[in-house]
């Protein structure tokens, strides 16, 4: 202790308020554009229930752990569970969001890439959470 | 100091003692010990994950049981238990009184912990360390469940009841000549940290109460099914247990600032803006519990404000940082073995926290959330800060309370490999979280990156094994035929350097 100059510890302070008011503010400014779902946007009920995902397109068709969407079109996903808590997740296209029982949590994406990607659940949900998996086909518009 | 091992007495007056030191040392050892079980958990998941497909591990069930144990131990059995021996064996000293405020208290909050113990480790719980509904009401298979909630139960009485005697030990008992702005930093850590649980700890308890009620099927607080809301208990449990990672990591770096003035042969550089930044991050420890709820459907206010909340703890982290760093600057450094675990601490100590900010800002949070990058993080700070923070301080107060030194080689290799170790496993599983691996899975599909990464995190593992198991030697054979130790000055740091306590309190 004792009496000792502290602009070093004020400086450096002031810096890393700084760095965090910056990540803090472009964080911000990042999910504001994020979490605006286009108008257009077709939606997809996705329902999770131990341990596989359902998919329901706007036109009635389901789907069973494959989800086939359109190449450049948006979606909404209105995602909800059956039964315990699940995590809807694409990871290549960063969608993930909660499957709570008796809420329905939405999220959008628009896939940029025709090809398959993995579904998979990201909430632990007991026995076979390990193998909660689906595919994503992305197909071009034409077809 | 006191010299506890060199009088030889009877294990039942040790046992029923109230004595601080006593009850200090046999939190001391039993924590230990749980950190060695856990351990051998760890060791068994990252086996089981080094090829895809099942190994060693027959079904994935076992494999949650494993996990849940693994978290349930590390933090409530080891980690907790640990820094309350630290506390009860050098606060009373440190304030120079003769005993814990509440000695009988005092006991009594240790003897709470074995059979809370006994009830996790028999029921081996499959529902993760939090225990989420509505899985954990509807799903979480027999008597297990109800038995960790029970343990969790006690552990937590045990917690508010050793809180309470660390209030009133440090603010009623201090010598009069000592205002608090004197009381050393180590025991100011405990009066934050104990501060915290005294808010914190009564939240979970209603929601385990809830939880059990809602299993037993006589209520619906948590779920859905009879109009409960699972969110709430995530917002429950999180305002509890996003302030006990404080409750951890603030004593750990109270015992730092007792590890790195001392092996810098310098004075603190701040004694006030240490206390300031303990005082500092007990209260903004309450501003950020729902960031790991991000991904529950929250709206984007709730976001920013959790969000704000979170940065807001890391000045006052990098205060002690930069605390820590202005002690050594220019001091004669040496690197004994609990200087290399404090120094070592502190780096990890600042990725952990570096990788925390990625998760507090929102978009980053949804590419990490539930990912092993947040395994490779929390790990970072429970092992790589807190863990090495107390087996530093471990190593720091071994001549002290044995009157023998440790094997100086030993803690030496013990350091390499569990820093090596911790490298290893915990920066990898933050690379491999990017690469999409969710947490808590008993197996993966053979994607390259991901074998690769879970093969470089378990050798890690293993390697940590190995620095555990000569740490277990070093420290029993020292204890018992070490060379007899100085006690003024063990370390060789030159005279009674720094050295702001001699009292000893004998038994009485």
């Amino acid at each position: 202790m004792g009496h000792h100059s502290n602009w070093a510890e004020w400086i450096y302070i002031g810096v890393v308020i700084a760095l965090m008011a910056w990540v803090g503010s472009e964080a911000w400014n990042a999910e504001r554009l994020i979490e605006h779902i286009p108008a257009d946007a077709e939606v997809i009920k996705v329902t999770g229930q131990q341990w596989f995902w359902t998919f329901e397109h706007e036109d009635g068709t389901k789907e069973i752990g494959e989800l086939h969407v359109k190449v450049g079109k948006a979606y909404k996903f209105e995602i909800t569970s059956k039964d315990v808590d699940h995590s809807f997740n694409i990871h290549d296209y960063v969608v993930l969001m909660d499957a709570v029982p008796g809420r329905i949590n939405t999220v959008w994406f628009a896939p940029t890439d025709v090809g398959e990607f993995p579904i998979q659940c990201r909430e632990y949900c007991g026995l076979i959470h390990y193998n909660m998996r689906g595919t994503l086909y992305v197909e071009d518009a034409s077809t | 100091m006191v010299l506890e091992l060199q009088k030889p007495r009877p294990i039942w007056q040790i046992m029923f003692s109230t004595h601080h030191t006593d009850v200090g040392l046999m939190y001391i050892i039993t924590s230990v010990a749980f950190l060695f079980m856990g351990g051998v958990l760890a060791l068994l998941i990252r086996a089981e994950l080094f090829f895809p497909g099942s190994q060693i591990i027959a079904d994935s069930m076992t494999f949650n049981r494993i996990f849940t144990v693994h978290g349930t131990t590390m933090i409530f059995l080891f980690l907790l238990p640990f820094a309350a021996g630290v506390g009860n064996y050098f606060v009373p000293i440190m304030i120079r009184y003769k005993d814990m405020a509440y000695p009988k208290l005092n006991a009594i909050a240790f003897w709470m912990i074995p059979p809370a113990a006994t009830l996790i480790w028999l029921g081996f719980a499959d529902f993760t360390w939090y225990a989420t509904p509505p899985y954990s009401i509807i799903s979480a298979p027999g008597p297990a469940a109800d038995m960790w909630i029970f343990g969790l139960k006690i552990l937590g009485v045990s917690s508010v009841l050793g809180a309470i005697n660390f209030i009133v030990t440090i603010l009623k008992c201090k010598h009069p000549d000592m205002s608090i702005g004197q009381v050393p930093l180590l025991a100011w850590s405990f009066l934050t940290s104990s501060l915290i649980v005294l808010v914190a700890i009564p939240t979970f308890a209603a929601a385990l109460l809830m939880l059990l009620t809602d299993r037993l099927g006589v209520s619906g607080f948590f779920n859905p099914a009879k109009g409960g809301d699972p969110i709430a208990y995530q917002h429950l449990f999180w305002f509890t247990f996003h302030p006990e990672v404080y409750v951890l990591v603030i004593p750990a770096i109270g015992m730092m600032y007792e590890i790195i003035p001392r092996f810098s042969r310098k004075p603190i550089f701040s004694h006030s803006s240490g206390i300031f930044a303990f005082v500092l991050l007990s209260m903004v420890s309450f501003s950020s519990w729902a960031h790991h709820m991000y991904a529950t459907g929250m709206s984007f206010t709730e976001k920013t404000v959790f969000m704000i909340g979170t940065l807001a703890a890391v000045p006052a982290s990098a205060m002690h940082v930069f605390n820590f760093i202005a002690t050594m600057w220019n001091g004669r450094i040496k690197f004994a073995t609990p200087m290399m675990w404090a120094v070592g601490g502190i780096a990890l100590f600042f990725s952990a926290g570096a990788g925390g900010v990625v998760n507090a800002a929102m978009p980053l949070d949804f590419q990490t959330h539930d990912s092993y990058w947040v395994v490779g993080h929390f790990h970072l700070f429970v092992m790589g800060t807190i863990a090495f923070g107390s087996i530093g301080f471990l190593y720091f107060m071994f001549p002290y309370v044995t009157g023998r030194m440790y094997n100086e080689r030993m803690g030496q290799a013990h350091f390499v490999l569990s820093f090596v170790g911790t490298v290893l496993v915990f920066f990898t599983q933050h690379v491999l979280g990017l690469y999409g691996m969710p947490r808590r899975v008993f197996d993966y599909p053979p994607i390259p990156e991901w074998i690769a990464m879970n093969q470089i995190a378990t050798v890690g593992s293993m390697v940590i094994g190995v620095g555990m198991a000569i740490f277990l030697i070093n420290m029993i054979y020292s204890a018992g035929k070490g060379k007899i130790s100085d006690t003024d000055d063990p370390f060789n740091l030159g005279g009674k350097y720094y050295w702001p306590y001699e009292a000893k309190n004998p038994h009485h």
